[in-house]
C-alpha cells in the first residue's frame, strides 16, 4: 500500500483547479444573475487554460491514490489539447447564446464539469476512477445537449443521448463486473500483472473486455454504435456540437489507448479484431451515411464517424509488437490535426447566420463565394483537409493514422480506409461546389471576431508548408513522448 | 549562379504569394476599389509569371547537363519522421519546369478578354496552380510530391466547376472523384514504402526521399502489387484507355486556358510518374507489365482515334487525340530503352506546346462564335488567312509531319517499341495514320470549303493578342522539330544513368 502523502496531489493540479473554481463559479452566477454570466465565462476559459497548461507547467509524472489517478506525458499532452478545444469553443458560442436568448452561466459551469470528467477518464488508472470520471463527463454532456429546454428538437437529441447513453454506461458496468470477477482487482496495473502470467484467456475476461470496448465505442459514436450521432448533432445547440464534435472523443479515445496499452497489452489478439471491425464498420458507415444529408450538423456527424474510424486503425495497429508507439502517436497526430479542422468548421458553422436566425442546411452556402470570399476560402480549405486532399495538413493525419497499420499487419485495413477516403471526398466536395458553383442564396450577417478569427486560424494551420521544423518539430517530440510514456 | 540561394522553392512559390497579395488587395480595398484590382489581377498575375519563366530560363542555362543527379537541391527538415522537404532537379524533371513557366503565361494572356466574371479569382487559382505544377517536378519527397501532385486538383476543380461550359458540375466531380480514386490507391502504395523502408533501413530511419527509396530492393511480390496501385494513379492522370473517359468531360467543359493547362502539363504528370517512381522503385514490375502497358497503350492510340474522327466538338476531338498521343508516350517509356525513354520524353514536352496551341486555337474562334461545333464553320479562310497558316501549322505538328515536334517524338517512340515488340510499333504507325485523318479532316471542315454559315461572315482575323500567344508556340514548334537537340541533350545523361539503373536491378534479380 502507498502511503497518501499531499504530495501525491500535486499530480491533480490541472483537475483540482477546475473542481476548486466551478463551485466559486456556480456562487458567482448565482447572486450577479444576468451581469455574472460574462464573468463566470471568463473566468471559465482562464480555468480551462489553467487546466491545459498546468500538466506541462508542472511536469510531475506519477500516480496518487494507488495508482488510481495516473499522470504521465501522455495525460498531459492529451489533457492539453481538450483544455484548449473546451476553452476555443465556450470563448465562440457566447453570439450564438446572446443571439438564440439563452446565454445562461450554467453553460460554463456544465463545460468544466464535462472537461474534468474527461481530466479523470485520461489519467484513470483503476476501473472505478475511470467510471466516475465517464460519467461525470457523460452527464453534464447529457444536460449540454438538451441545453436549449424550449426546442423540442434539443429536448430530443437530449434524451436521445442519455438514454442510449444510458445503456451503454451499462454495457460498460457489466464489463468491468466480469473483469473484477475474473481478475480480482480493479486496478489497472493489477490486470496487467494477472493477464501477463496466463497461457491462456478466460473467456469471461473477453466477453468483459468486449462489452467495455462497446461501451466505449458508444462514446466515440464508432459504427455500429453511432446511432445516436447524427440526430444529437442535429438536434443540441450548434455551440454545444462543436464541441461534442472535439474533446470527448479525444478524451474516449484516449482511456481505450490506455486500456489497449495497459491492462490489456498482453491480449491483444482479444482486441485487435473488435477494433479492426469498429474501425471498418465506422469507415464505410460514415463515408456512405453522409451522402445523402442535407443539414451539415448531420453530415459533420457522420463525418465524425468516419474520422473515428481512421482513430481506431491506428489504435488496431497498436496491437503489433513493432508498431506500438507508432499507432498511439498516429492517433494523437490524426487527432490533433482533427480537433483544429473540426473546431474551425464549426466556428464557420457558427458564422451561417442571417437576420432570421441560424442556419443549418448546405443549401444555405449556395453562392458563398460571391458574397463572402474570406468565409469561402476558409470552408474550402477545411472541407479539403477533412477530404483530406493535399496541400493541406489533413492528409498528413490520415498518413500517420494508417502507416503503422501495415507493422501490424493490416495492409487491407488501409486500402479500405483510403477507398471510403474517396466516398467522403465526394460530401465535402458537394458543400465546396455549393459553395463556389451555385448561386447566391442567403448574405449572411457580420460574424463577431471571436468566430472569424477562430475559422480562419485554424484554417491557416492546415497548411503544412507553415509546419517549417519550428512548428512540427517540438508538436512531434511532445507527441512521441506522450505515446513512449504508455510504454 | 544559384549557390546558396534556394531557386527551386523561389520559383515554385512566386505565384502563390502573388496569388496571396492578390487577395489581400481585394480584401483591404474599399468596395469601389475593388473592380480596379480586378482589373489589375491579370497584369500583376502576368509580371508573375514571366518572373517565373525568366528564373527558369536562368535555372535551365545553368543546368549541369553532364551529370545525372539531382541539381539545385533543398533539404530542410518538415514533417519529421524522415520527412523532409527535398527540392531538386534532373534532366527528366527540368524541362517540365520550363515547360510550365511557359504555357502559364501565355494562358494567362488567353483569359484577359475571354473570361467574362470574377476575374480576380480566375487569376489567383491559376497562380496556385502554376505553384502546385512546379513542385510536382521538383518534389524530390514522396509526402511533398504527394502533395502537390494532388494539390493540383484543387485549382482545377475550382477552374472547371466556376468558369466551365453548360455541364460544368458533372465534369469537375468527373475529373476530380476519377484522379482521387486512382491516387488513393498510390498513396496507400506510399505509405507502404515509407514502412518498407523502416523495415530495411531500422526502425526511426524510415524515409519519404525517393531518392534513397530507389536504392531499396523490393521483393518481387510487393513490387506487382505496389506498381499496380501507382499505375492506378498515373494512368488515370496520363490518361491512358480505358480510364480516359473524364478527359474530354473535362476538356469541353473548361475554359480555354484550363484546357491547356489540362493538356499541356496535367497529363503529363502521368508520364512523369513512371519515370520518377514506376522504373526505379520497381524495375521488375515494369518488365513484367510492359505487355500490358504496350497493349493497353495500341488499343488506346487506334481506338481513340477513331473516336476522334466521328466527334462534333472541336475540343472534344483534340482532347481524344491527346489521349492517342499520351499512348505514344506510355508505349516508349515501357519500352525501356534509350529511344523509347527519350522519345517519351520528347513527345511529352512536344505534345505540350502542340495541344496547348491546338486549344488556344480552338478558343480563338470559340471567342468569336461562342460555338465550338466543328458543323457551325467551314470556309474561314476566307476571312481569316492567318489564322487558317497558324492552324494548319499545328494541325501538322499533331499529325507528326517531319519537319515539327510532333514527329520526333513519334519516330523515337516508335523505334523504341519496335525493338521489343515489332507489332506494337505497327499498331501505333497505324494510329499516326489514322491521326492524319481526324487532324486534315477537322482542318478541311473547319477551315476549307464554301462559307455556309453567314454568320461566319466579317469574322475577324487573329488580333495581336492572338498573335502574342500563337508566335511562340509555333516558333517552338518547328524549332524542335528540326533541332530536336536542344531537349535531348538536357535529358539524356538522366535517361542513361535511369536505365543503367534498372538494367542493374534487373541483372541483380
Amino acid at each position: 500500500m502507498q502511503e497518501f502523502s499531499f504530495g501525491q496531489l500535486s499530480f491533480l493540479t490541472g483537475e483540482l483547479v477546475l473542481a476548486l473554481s466551478v463551485g466559486e463559479l456556480l456562487l458567482i452566477g448565482v447572486f450577479m444573475k444576468k451581469r455574472g454570466v460574462s464573468i463566470v465565462r471568463y473566468a471559465s476559459i482562464a480555468v480551462l487554460l489553467i487546466f491545459a497548461f498546468s500538466g506541462f507547467i508542472l511536469n510531475g509524472t506519477g500516480s496518487a491514490f494507488n495508482g488510481a489517478f495516473i499522470s504521465d506525458d501522455f495525460s498531459q499532452y492529451v489533457k492539453a489539447l481538450i483544455g484548449v478545444t473546451a476553452a476555443i469553443t465556450l470563448w465562440f458560442s457566447r453570439d450564438w447564446f446572446k443571439r438564440e436568448n439563452l446565454d445562461q452561466y450554467e453553460y460554463s459551469i456544465l463545460m468544466i464539469f464535462a472537461v474534468l470528467g474527461m481530466g479523470i477518464m485520461v489519467s484513470s488508472g483503476n476501473l472505478l476512477t475511470m467510471y466516475v470520471g465517464l460519467e461525470m463527463q457523460a452527464l453534464a454532456l447529457y444536460v449540454m445537449a438538451a441545453f436549449n429546454r424550449d426546442s423540442l428538437r434539443a429536448s430530443e437529441a437530449g434524451l436521445k443521448y442519455f438514454v442510449l447513453g444510458a445503456l451503454s454506461s451499462g454495457m460498460l458496468l457489466y464489463g468491468m463486473s466480469l473483469i473484477y470477477g475474473f481478475t480480482g482487482t480493479l486496478s489497472f496495473a493489477q490486470i496487467a500483472s494477472v493477464l501477463s502470467g496466463q497461457e491462456s484467456v478466460n473467456a469471461g475476461i473477453v466477453a468483459g473486455l468486449v462489452f467495455m470496448l462497446a461501451g466505449l465505442a458508444f462514446k466515440i459514436s464508432a459504427a455500429p454504435f453511432h446511432m445516436w450521432t447524427p440526430d444529437v448533432y442535429e438536434g443540441a445547440p450548434t455551440p454545444v456540437t462543436a464541441f461534442f464534435a472535439g474533446a470527448p472523443k479525444l478524451a474516449a479515445l484516449a482511456l481505450i489507448t490506455r486500456l489497449i496499452t495497459g491492462p490489456f497489452a498482453e491480449i491483444q489478439h482479444s482486441w485487435v479484431q473488435v477494433l479492426v471491425v469498429l474501425a471498418v464498420m465506422s469507415m464505410i458507415i460514415g463515408a456512405f451515411g453522409a451522402l445523402t444529408q442535407t443539414n451539415i450538423k448531420r453530415l459533420m456527424g457522420y463525418s465524425s464517424i468516419a474520422n473515428m474510424g481512421y482513430a481506431l486503425v491506428a489504435l488496431a495497429s497498436v496491437g503489433a509488437a513493432a508498431g506500438g508507439a507508432a499507432g498511439v502517436s498516429g492517433m494523437l497526430i490524426f487527432m490533433s490535426i482533427y480537433l483544429v479542422t473540426v473546431v474551425g468548421v464549426f466556428a464557420v458553422i457558427l458564422q451561417m447566420r442571417t437576420r432570421d436566425g441560424a442556419l443549418e442546411s448546405i443549401a444555405d452556402l449556395a453562392g458563398l463565394s460571391k458574397s463572402n470570399l474570406p468565409l469561402s476560402l476558409t470552408m474550402t480549405a477545411l472541407m479539403f483537409s477533412l477530404a483530406g486532399i493535399p496541400i493541406f495538413i489533413g492528409i498528413f493525419g490520415k498518413w500517420s493514422a494508417l502507416a503503422p497499420a501495415f507493422d501490424a499487419g493490416l495492409t487491407w485495413l488501409v486500402v479500405i480506409a483510403l477507398l471510403s477516403s474517396v466516398v467522403g471526398a465526394f460530401y465535402y466536395l458537394r458543400i465546396i461546389k455549393t459553395i463556389w458553383f451555385d448561386d447566391q442564396a442567403h448574405t449572411f450577417v457580420q460574424a463577431p471576431r471571436s468566430l472569424t478569427f477562430i475559422s480562419s486560424a485554424s484554417a491557416l494551420l492546415l497548411f503544412p508548408i507553415l509546419f517549417l521544423p519550428f512548428i512540427a518539430a517540438p508538436a512531434r517530440a511532445l507527441i512521441e513522448a506522450a505515446s513512449a510514456s504508455l510504454f | 549562379m544559384f549557390k546558396g540561394v534556394p531557386i527551386l522553392t523561389i520559383i515554385t512559390f512566386i505565384p502563390l504569394l502573388a496569388a496571396v497579395f492578390l487577395m489581400i488587395m481585394s480584401r483591404l480595398a474599399p468596395a469601389e476599389g475593388k473592380a480596379q484590382i480586378a482589373k489589375n489581377a491579370p497584369r500583376v498575375a502576368l509580371v508573375t509569371t514571366l518572373a517565373v519563366l525568366g528564373l527558369s530560363l536562368l535555372l535551365v542555362l545553368n543546368f549541369d547537363t553532364t551529370t545525372a543527379d539531382f541539381q539545385f537541391v533543398e533539404n530542410v527538415a518538415w514533417l519529421g519522421g524522415g520527412i523532409n522537404y527535398r527540392m531538386g532537379v534532373d534532366g527528366i524533371s527540368i524541362l517540365f519546369v520550363l515547360l510550365t513557366a511557359f504555357l502559364t503565361p501565355l494562358c494567362i494572356i488567353a483569359s484577359t478578354k475571354s473570361v467574362k466574371s470574377r476575374m480576380l479569382e480566375y487569376m489567383v487559382a491559376f497562380l496556385i496552380l502554376e505553384t502546385l505544377m512546379i513542385g510536382v517536378f521538383c518534389a524530390l519527397d514522396m509526402v511533398l510530391f504527394y502533395i502537390f501532385f494532388e494539390g493540383v486538383l484543387l485549382p482545377m476543380f475550382i477552374i472547371i466547376g466556376v468558369w466551365g461550359g453548360k455541364d460544368k458540375v458533372y465534369a469537375a466531380y468527373k475529373f476530380f472523384l476519377y484522379t482521387l480514386l486512382g491516387s488513393v490507391l498510390m498513396l496507400a502504395a506510399m505509405l507502404w514504402l515509407y514502412y518498407y523502408s523502416g523495415q530495411v533501413l531500422g526502425a526511426g530511419n524510415a524515409t519519404t526521399d525517393i531518392a534513397q527509396l530507389a536504392k531499396l530492393d523490393i521483393p518481387l511480390g510487393a513490387q506487382t502489387w505496389l506498381w499496380l496501385a501507382f499505375f492506378a494513379s498515373f494512368a488515370v492522370k496520363m490518361p491512358m484507355w480505358p480510364v480516359h473517359t473524364w478527359l474530354p468531360d473535362a476538356h469541353v467543359q473548361a475554359p480555354t486556358a484550363g484546357s491547356v493547362i489540362l493538356a499541356g502539363i496535367l497529363l503529363k504528370l502521368g508520364g512523369y510518374g513512371f519515370l520518377r517512381f514506376s522504373l526505379p522503385f520497381f524495375p521488375d514490375a515494369s518488365q513484367y507489365f510492359a505487355p500490358l502497358v504496350f497493349w493497353l497503350s495500341v488499343i488506346g492510340i487506334i481506338y481513340t482515334s477513331l473516336v476522334a474522327y466521328r466527334q462534333t466538338d472541336m475540343k472534344k476531338l483534340i482532347a481524344y487525340s491527346s489521349v492517342a498521343h499520351m499512348g505514344f508516350v506510355t508505349m516508349g517509356i515501357f519500352a525501356l530503352n534509350v529511344q523509347g525513354l527519350q522519345g517519351a520524353l520528347f513527345q511529352m514536352i512536344s505534345h505540350g506546346i502542340i495541344s496547348g496551341a491546338l486549344f488556344f486555337a480552338v478558343g480563338i474562334i470559340y471567342d468569336r462564335m461562342h460555338t465550338r461545333e466543328i458543323a457551325f464553320y467551314g470556309g474561314i479562310v476566307k476571312y481569316m488567312p492567318m489564322y487558317a497558316a497558324v492552324f494548319m501549322l499545328f494541325t501538322m505538328a499533331n499529325v507528326g509531319l517531319p519537319g515539327t515536334s510532333g514527329f520526333v517524338g513519334e519516330i523515337l517512340t516508335m523505334v523504341g517499341a519496335y525493338q521489343v515488340n515489332p507489332w506494337i510499333a505497327f499498331g501505333a504507325a497505324m494510329g499516326m495514320i489514322l491521326s492524319a485523318v481526324y487532324a486534315l479532316n477537322l482542318y478541311r471542315e473547319v477551315v476549307f470549303g464554301e462559307v455556309k454559315n453567314e454568320k461566319l461572315e466579317g469574322i475577324k482575323d487573329m488580333s495581336i493578342r492572338e498573335i502574342v500567344i500563337m508566335a511562340p508556340l509555333a516558333i517552338l514548334t518547328i524549332l524542335l522539330g528540326v533541332y530536336p537537340s536542344l531537349i535531348t541533350d538536357i535529358t539524356a545523361v538522366s535517361v542513361d544513368a535511369l536505365l543503367a539503373d534498372v538494367n542493374a536491378k534487373l541483372a541483380g534479380s
